[in-house]
């Protein structure tokens, strides 16, 4: 007689033991603390538009459930207010912690789940590289090419420029080779 | 009196007219800026985001210039210059191997008594109220400001160290100075969506809306900023056209400084009509 065999109805999710310890250690926050009192959700200004809310990520972390929270929307539409941070009455810098999480998905390989934010992080971060400074201009036009984003914002950006506020000639600073050595030693 | 200074990149761009008051301001006040030497980008909300070892060096490379300029504590105009300045002396005081690490990269040594401090505190705890006083010419009598603090100079406290983090009360104090009636309001230190304005300007365009009718609610007809990013969304992003200054602007109309009114022509809301209601233009 054949023995009838159960098949998994749902496929668990891989689970990382260790992304509670790893995410601790990155951040230097003491996320085994977290209670879920709420506070940081509460007064998160970009908490409507996140798949998962603050106070979801740390529960998420002690759980293990490391695909999920580095593929999040929720680590890029953190603005790094700090309001969360502030106000956690244990302490956990949860702002701090967005930034480990984020690091630890670009060294992951993970794609931003919103994609253009991190864009403009990497548009912005280069035209530093290039001339020490930034310069809004080349940045922009940086950023557009790599979102291929063209048409969004064009009015605000057209204001700016007709008020004067984004010069066209760079502002550059003399040590641009030490800008670059300090680049280099902090390549991941 | 002296301090050393650091304008940061937008000093020459978004923020011109903020630049323009302070020097005015300080000209007036008879307090010396030293402009740090070939100061770098202080790397923004963006790099610490993305690099963290990178957020901590670009500010110490500035840390290091003012140190050895010698001209005094480094005072920051811009919210967000001065959060990450603060930040990268935060991880130098408490955190010994980053500190070795980011002064190697850097090739200097940090000296923990250097004091790093924004703008307003400045003003408000070092220059003295007092001495604001007596420089004012003009009183701001019959203005209603709603102070905005944002949230790059007030949190996180243990990194900015300036001020309650929940009802902060510099800029209020100083408007009070100038002779202004500062409103109460409960948005001063709600977060504006910073630069999520290039990627989602629908959520800052909520996030701003609601502080400028929460402001207006309080009855305040204008709103007095210290951060280039928070000034630009709050003019840009809004559609009931209440006039945003930098609170160095209202204090160069009060001290009746000159060539103030070509920092009006900057403005995307121009507040020429609320200062000449007031026979303040």
């Amino acid at each position: 007689m054949e023995v009838e065999k159960l098949e998994p109805v749902v496929q668990a999710e891989k689970i990382a033991p260790s992304f509670l310890e790893e995410a601790k250690r990155r951040s230097g926050e003491d996320l085994s603390l977290c209670y879920q009192c709420l506070k940081c959700t509460a007064g998160c200004p970009t908490a409507p538009y996140m798949d998962i809310r603050p106070n979801n990520v740390i529960r998420m972390i002690q759980m293990g459930r490391k695909e999920a929270v580095l593929g999040s929307s929720a680590i890029w539409l953190c603005v790094s207010c700090e309001t969360c941070g502030t106000r956690c009455p244990n302490e956990i810098d949860i702002g701090v912690l967005m930034d480990a999480l984020r690091e630890m998905a670009i060294e992951e390989g993970i794609p931003a789940k919103e994609k253009n934010i991190h864009l403009l992080h990497e548009a912005f971060v280069e035209s530093i590289k290039r001339g020490g400074r930034v310069h809004e201009a080349t940045m922009l036009i940086d950023y557009k090419l790599r979102s291929r984003d063209f048409m969004t914002d064009l009015i605000p950006g057209m204001m700016l420029f007709l008020k004067g506020k984004i010069p066209l000639l760079p502002s550059f600073v003399k040590g641009r080779e030490e800008i670059k050595r300090i680049f280099e030693r902090c390549k991941k | 009196m002296k301090f050393s200074y650091f304008p940061g990149c937008t000093d020459h761009s978004t923020s011109v007219e903020y630049g323009q008051s302070t020097l005015a301001i300080f000209k007036t006040l008879g307090v010396e800026l030293v402009e740090i030497e070939d100061w770098n980008c202080c790397g923004a909300a963006a790099t610490h985001s993305i690099n963290h070892l990178l957020a901590l060096c670009l500010p110490a490379r500035n840390i290091s210039k003012a140190q050895s300029a010698q001209a005094g504590p480094l005072v920051v105009p811009c919210a967000g210059c001065f959060n990450m300045l603060k930040r990268t002396q935060y991880a130098l005081k408490n955190d010994e191997a980053k500190r070795k690490e980011v002064e190697e990269i850097v090739g200097f040594t940090y000296q923990p008594s250097f004091e790093i401090l924004a703008l307003m505190d400045v003003i408000v705890n070092r220059i003295g109220l007092e001495k604001v006083r007596e420089k004012v010419k003009r009183p701001l009598t019959r203005l209603k400001p709603a102070c905005y603090y944002g949230c790059a100079l007030v949190r996180h406290p243990k990194v900015t160290q300036l001020d309650d983090p929940e009802n902060p009360q510099y800029l209020d104090r100083l408007m009070k100075a100038l002779g202004a009636q500062p409103v109460e309001w409960s948005y001063k230190i709600d977060c504006c969506g910073a630069d999520l304005a290039l990627t989602y300007s629908n959520v800052v365009k909520k996030l701003v809306g609601r502080i400028v009718s929460m402001a207006k609610e309080g009855g305040a007809q204008c709103i007095v900023t210290s951060c280039g990013l928070c000034q630009a969304n709050l003019e840009m992003r809004q559609e009931i056209g209440l006039p945003i200054f930098y609170f160095t602007e209202l204090m160069g109309v009060a001290f009746a400084v000159e060539k103030r009114e070509t920092w009006w022509k900057k403005h995307m809301i121009s507040p020429k009509g609320l200062l000449e209601s007031l026979g303040l233009a």
